[in-house]
């Protein structure tokens, strides 16, 4: 493939007009906000360890950075990523230029920067919602609303005018990424201000209907924002960078439906053993656990379209960390299924593996398949030869590894160790320990954790690099494998 | 670019015949391990919607055939919990300090309840294991502020240091000697050298002895001609080198001329009497007990 912005139509010879510079924009914003969100969570995590660096004013805290970490990676750079990549993968594989023109897509772009901003300085002027992953006041939530029905219809309406005669899988997946969302920011934010130049809001809801809602919400940004959009982005870079078909069509399609049909009810395992009724929890419950297999079938599909490739895996350090991240997928896709059973949660609920576990998802899945795909886009986007540096690719991978490597099984022993602590009786009845001293062991994880924030964070800042010189269509001197000389440059990747 | 359906050469799997920007499709068939797994899944489901409450409706939900419901559940736990301790607890309320300790078994609990008491209570300003920390006494040690005997400590716990909200609280004010010109500065001064050579480690000798003649005209009613202090109204032993709000000389200036006055606030009321009674014979035995 060509990497001319107009390409593709190798067998009719036609010359599309794809917009490349929105993809270009948003793909630069991804590296940027991913940057800041890894130092913001790198930070906090040492606040954890260390709460002497709380900084002596209110919006240096950990209660005003913590929302600013995950807001920043969640929807900043997860976000950036999804609509730098659907927008690049929907006009190739629907042969279509963006719906719009330009004037749709810098609106689209310049509109969700702004919402990044105002969210991240509402959080450390302490103007939050207070609902985990929503908590932009209600100007924001409006804003945002306007955004994203833009990006729906720049979205939906490339994909009204392709011509291609079906809709690839990636697109699915995108488009219900983006309906999906859409339904869940506009229920869960339903808040009545409590004056027009006010920012405080108060929830429609009350009581537990508003935590129940808040959680369908929350479970369905890790299943339709994290899960689903990634998916889409999985679909299409693993066979791109594998030169290899999709594994199958058909459990493409089933594990489809069944994601989107079981996802949206699993969301009351996150209110196991509180006021919610029972009925309500073991329903979530079952269903999480019925999620268990149309989320592999999507791992399956990934790590099977590799069959008869992967040899790769050895010299492709770009392929490595997309099939990682499809590892990493299935490791935290099997953990879920198990922390929603109610006596498993019994113990992990509330601790530390909870978040152990988002960020084996987060840093393993959604960062890994992210930093494959920029890896891929970047000399393409920039007409560069190939990647300034492949080596250093090397260095990302197995330096960025090692950090998820240690934050996971640090915050798995700390959690566990804790949710034990927690329950533990001794023989006259009371319990063992208090939770002060549950905190004093849970302190060298956290050192450990931090640690491994900051490998993590080094190998994002060796990619930052290793992009820049490839945007300026630099090549290192470098000694490559024979195997890698010719097939790692872009023309020939194709 | 639909319909010529291919095979793959590496596989030999046929494809759809679909293709998107080079991407192709297999046709391979859904693993059978997965189908079986997803089936089992959606077995374990039904099965536990039949044993467990699961599905709504317009009057209530389905009840489920075990009758389970998580309410009942922990009301039985704290039902069972409870029943187990209520001797022990009954004893201890009933019975005064001097006859809890005299009996082993009941002393065990009482020691470790009052533990757990401490922990979520006390620890936080105290330390673990009466530990202390600048401004909040050490309990571990036989330095007494208020008396070191069970009943003193019982009396603190329930009653507070100066919680005004108990009329029963221990109470006493010492003067602000500086802040409301009792002394001049050079006399405060002076006191401090005092102070200091009560546990030797005065710096001017000649000031100590100034200091010296002071403080038994202003001190020396509530902490002693010695300086060993007073428990009757909470006045610290000044010779023995421990020290509430730090022992350096310009943290005892500090305290000399502007005090500082710590508040324990009064447990009687918040928690119940048994538990005060456990505390007390917990911290009695830390290490200090008279």
């Amino acid at each position: 493939m060509a990497v001319a912005a107009a390409s593709s139509a190798g067998v009719t010879g036609e010359r599309i007009a794809y917009n490349e510079d929105v993809v270009r924009l948003f793909t630069v914003a991804t590296i940027f906000w991913g940057v800041v969100g890894f130092l913001v969570g790198t930070f906090i995590a040492f606040q954890l360890a260390y709460p002497w660096l709380n900084l002596p004013y209110e919006w240096g805290t950990f209660g005003r950075l913590r929302p600013v970490h995950t807001s920043a990676v969640i929807f900043a750079f997860g976000g950036n990523a999804l609509l730098a990549t659907s927008l690049y993968v929907v006009q190739r594989t629907c042969r279509a230029p963006l719906f719009g023109g330009p004037a749709l897509a810098y609106f689209l772009f310049w509109g969700y920067q702004i919402f990044i901003v105002l969210a991240a300085t509402g959080y450390v002027m302490g103007i939050t919602q207070s609902r985990e992953y929503a908590e932009p006041e209600w100007y924001v939530d409006l804003w945002l609303t306007i955004v994203w029905v833009v990006y729906f219809i720049v979205f939906f309406g490339t994909i009204l005018r392709r011509r291609e005669p079906h809709i690839y899988v990636a697109n699915w997946f995108y488009l219900a990424f983006i309906i999906t969302i859409a339904i869940l920011h506009i229920f869960n934010n339903l808040a009545v201000p409590v004056s027009w130049f006010g920012t405080k809001s108060y929830s429609l809801f009350a009581g537990v209907q508003d935590a129940l809602l808040q959680w369908w919400y929350g479970h369905n940004a890790v299943g339709f924002f994290l899960t689903a959009g990634f998916l889409g982005m999985m679909y299409y870079f693993v066979p791109k960078q594998a030169q290899r078909p999709v594994y199958s069509y058909r459990l493409s399609i089933v594990h489809f439906w069944a994601l989107i049909f079981l996802y949206i009810w699993a969301g009351p395992h996150h209110l196991h053993w509180t006021a919610l009724p029972v009925w309500a929890q073991i329903l979530g419950m079952t269903f999480s656990v019925m999620l268990w297999m149309p989320s592999w079938g999507g791992m399956i599909n990934g790590l099977m379209t590799l069959s008869g490739a992967w040899d790769k895996l050895r010299w492709d350090p770009v392929l490595r960390f997309l099939v990682v991240s499809v590892a990493f997928y299935g490791m935290s896709t099997f953990e879920g299924p198990l922390m929603s059973v109610r006596q498993v949660n019994a113990l992990s609920h509330y601790t530390d593996w909870t978040v152990g576990h988002v960020h084996s998802g987060a840093l393993g899945w959604v960062a890994f398949v992210s930093f494959g795909a920029l890896y891929y886009l970047v000399p393409r986007l920039w007409k560069a030869e190939r990647l300034y540096s492949i080596r250093l690719v090397e260095w990302h991978f197995w330096i960025a590894s090692l950090g998820i490597v240690l934050y996971i099984t640090s915050m798995w022993v700390s959690g566990i160790m804790q949710g034990l602590m927690w329950r533990t009786y001794d023989s006259l009845g009371f319990l063992q320990f208090s939770f002060v001293e549950t905190v004093e062991a849970m302190h060298p994880f956290y050192v450990i954790r931090a640690l491994g924030g900051v490998l993590f964070t080094a190998g994002a800042l060796i990619m930052v690099y290793n992009l820049w010189r490839t945007m300026r269509r630099e090549v290192r001197a470098e000694e490559l494998l024979p195997s890698q000389a010719g097939a790692l440059r872009v023309a020939a990747a194709g | 670019m639909a319909g010529k359906v291919e095979r793959d050469e590496i596989t030999g799997v046929e494809t759809t015949g679909h293709e998107w920007d080079g991407i192709r499709e297999l046709n391979n068939p859904l693993p059978k391990w997965w189908v079986f797994v997803f089936y089992a899944t959606i077995a374990f489901s039904v099965l536990w919607w039949i044993l467990y409450p699961a599905w709504p409706s317009l009057s209530g939900y389905t009840r489920g055939i075990l009758g389970y419901d998580q309410r009942t559940e922990l009301a039985e736990i704290m039902a069972r919990v409870e029943a187990e301790r209520r001797p022990w607890l009954e004893r201890i309320r009933g019975e005064d300090l001097a006859a809890i300790v005299a009996d082993t078994d009941l002393l065990t609990f009482a020691t470790r309840g009052g533990e757990v008491v401490f922990k979520d209570n006390c620890a936080p300003c105290h330390g673990l294991g009466g530990a202390g920390q600048l401004n909040y006494p050490t309990l571990a040690d036989d330095d007494w502020l208020w008396g070191g005997t069970l009943e003193d400590i019982y009396t603190t716990v329930a009653h507070g240091i100066r919680f005004h909200e108990d009329e029963e609280t221990r109470d006493s004010t010492m003067p602000a000697f500086g802040a409301d010109g009792i002394l001049e500065p050079a006399q405060v001064d002076d006191v401090v050298q005092y102070v200091l050579s009560l546990s030797g480690r005065a710096t001017d000798e000649a000031a100590a002895r100034r200091g010296g003649e002071i403080f038994q005209e202003q001190c020396a009613a509530c902490h002693g001609e010695d300086g060993r202090g007073m428990r009757e109204v909470g006045a610290p032993d000044l010779a023995d080198d421990i020290w509430l709000y730090g022992g350096e000389p310009e943290q005892i200036r500090a305290q000399i001329w502007k005090p500082r006055h710590g508040v324990m606030p009064a447990w009687a009321g918040r928690l119940p009497e048994e538990s005060l009674k456990m505390v007390a014979i917990y911290v009695h035995q830390l290490g200090g007990g008279e």
